[in-house]
């Protein structure tokens, strides 16, 4: 089986199907380790990868104006029990164009990796990027995953990211976004993460509201079983009047799994607000007990609780 | 307490022979201690197969406690007494096998669920539950509330008549409902009542918690209880014309507090 083909049998495990490498109305790019396996661009977008020996370098232009109709698959990952892969990608949503970037990282068989990304994000005035990151590990963990970005979001401009990881084991995750929001922009940071065994989760998002009525809000969701451990800062600032921001993270905890959830808020101007709430523990009892009142045993009752947590 | 005597003779006017069949539901002595403090004392009585029993009591009388107890809630273990439930010793049980045995409670404040949608609520998996005719039941829109998640979206009211639909869908030998009408607007109690006398006409049972006596109206018989004691027992009219009396039958309001303005 060649390297592509690995990777994308597996992209149904993050919602995707492999026929959208041969639509040529779907634009995409994938990446085995350092190299670059496939791409395709479409009107409106500027892709511009390269590789070299140590990463994938790129940069996305979304140009001005354009609407990106079908999403753009961006496609990473390893298809080798070990190895490493950098990734180093400008995106930048030009005035008014609105896109949806759809991010699959696939690491179906790794056992002991490394993977990197470090990502710059540019979103103009008046434009919208909807940025979905979905992982898939295998059951082995033992990776290290480090998906970094730093985002600025124009005047009047929205983005919306969601980061998901809920299936396989991922061995230690480190997430680290920054967002600076001008004024009447939108950002909205989701994450849910299914940890098992020893999984070492790190989440540090951090939003700051530079604009006037500027608007944010983090909202994380985190499950661990077994040994898996999990450490959750959320950090929103105001600076301007009418900037609201709101940081909701809750971690359900089972087995020997343990987790800390730090909220930070700051406010800067007296017309600001900031709000918070977070939830560590076990599974709701009363929603336990609702469930089980109707039949369904323990395990089942978690179960359907977990699973719409993380929906 | 000749006036509670003579109200505990009462027979039942709605039809249900209590003395012709088996109890579905007999409770025995059941007594539940805080502390020092008697949360129910030594209770008896008896629900029958297809009866509404309305249980009608002030605040703090003990009327969650026993609904509580009867579903197997954490922390809610009888401290004395007996439960028989369909010919079988219920308190032995886990509250999921109390379910499966037919028992369910629909909550005074139903829990909500990120992510689980109304769909999934009321049919749990089973694909023979058809949840669109009890959503109609209670009076909500299948078309517009199937996909909607039960979670802090819906209003107070809207989550109890889920609550009342997951009840119908599950077609229950009995239904302990605890405030069934509480969040519902006024126009729409007729809606619950309809949903009473729906798991009736489905072959249950039900246990009506409730202060509402146009609600407590539709039982075939109804009981008070004071301070952990069923204090009067018999036909739903005369119940309710107690329970409306100035202060407690039982303590005049002395134990329980309940003396009304």
């Amino acid at each position: 089986m060649s390297e592509l083909e690995t990777l994308i049998r597996v992209l149904p495990m993050v919602g995707a199907e492999p026929a959208i490498l041969d639509d040529e109305r779907i634009a995409h790019v994938v990446g085995q380790g350092h190299r670059v396996l496939s791409r395709r661009s479409v009107p409106g977008l500027d892709l511009d990868i390269e590789e070299t020996p140590d990463a994938i370098v790129g940069k996305m232009t979304i140009r001005a104006g354009m609407v990106i109709e079908q999403p753009i698959h961006m496609c990473f990952g390893l298809a080798h029990p070990t190895g490493s892969q950098n990734i180093r990608i400008d995106v930048v949503v030009e005035e008014r164009a609105t896109a949806r970037v759809l991010s699959h990282c696939l690491f179906p068989v790794a056992q002991a990796a490394r993977h990197r990304m470090q990502a710059t994000i540019d979103i103009g005035p008046g434009a919208s990027l909807t940025y979905s990151e979905g992982h898939y590990h295998g059951p082995h963990g033992g990776m290290q995953v480090f998906p970094h970005a730093s985002i600025r979001i124009g005047k009047g401009a929205r983005y919306f990211s969601d980061f998901s990881l809920l299936s396989g084991s991922v061995g230690s995750l480190d997430i680290d976004y920054l967002v600076e929001v001008e004024e009447d922009g939108i950002v909205e940071l989701a994450a849910k993460i299914f940890a098992h065994g020893t999984d070492h989760i790190t989440l540090k998002e951090a939003v700051i509201l530079r604009g006037e009525r500027s608007r944010g809000l983090i909202k994380t969701r985190v499950v661990l079983e077994g040994e898996a451990c999990a450490d959750i800062t959320g950090i929103t600032e105001a600076h301007a009047k009418g900037a609201r921001g709101h940081v909701d993270c809750m971690e359900i905890v089972q087995g020997l799994a343990h987790a800390s959830a730090i909220p930070i808020v700051r406010v800067f101007h007296p017309e600001a607000k900031v709000t918070h709430e977070a939830a560590i523990g076990s599974v709701d009892k009363k929603e336990l007990e609702t469930l089980m009142a109707r039949g369904l045993s323990p395990e089942q009752a978690v179960e359907m609780i977990v699973s719409g947590i993380l929906r | 307490m000749n006036r509670l005597s003579a109200c505990m003779m009462q027979t039942c006017s709605k039809g249900v022979v209590r003395t012709m069949t088996v109890p579905l539901l007999d409770i025995r002595t059941l007594t539940f201690l805080v502390g020092d403090q008697k949360i129910l004392d030594r209770l008896d009585f008896a629900i029958h197969p297809m009866e509404i029993h309305a249980l009608l009591g002030a605040n703090g009388s003990g009327k969650t406690t026993l609904a509580y107890i009867l579903m197997g809630c954490d922390g809610y273990v009888p401290t004395a007494g007996t439960v028989m439930f369909k010919g079988t010793d219920l308190l032995s049980l886990k509250m999921y096998e109390r379910a499966k045995l037919g028992l369910t409670l629909a909550w005074q404040e139903p829990a909500r669920f990120e992510g689980v949608t109304i769909r999934e609520y009321l049919t749990l998996g089973r694909a023979a539950v058809n949840p669109k005719p009890a959503l109609a039941q209670v009076g909500l829109d299948p078309d517009r509330y199937l996909n909607r998640q039960v979670d802090k979206s819906l209003s107070g009211g809207e989550r109890h008549r889920i609550e009342l639909a997951s009840v119908l869908c599950m077609k229950p030998a009995l239904a302990i409902l605890d405030e069934p009408s509480a969040g519902i607007d006024m126009l729409s109690i007729n809606h619950i009542i309809n949903v009473i006398r729906a798991i009736k006409d489905n072959g249950g049972a039900v246990l009506l918690i409730t202060h509402q006596e146009e609600v407590a109206a539709i039982a075939d018989s109804a009981s008070q209880l004071c301070n952990g004691r069923i204090v009067c027992s018999g036909d739903p009219a005369q119940v309710i014309e107690h329970f409306r009396g100035r202060t407690c039958v039982r303590c005049d309001g002395e134990v329980c507090g309940y003396v009304r303005a």
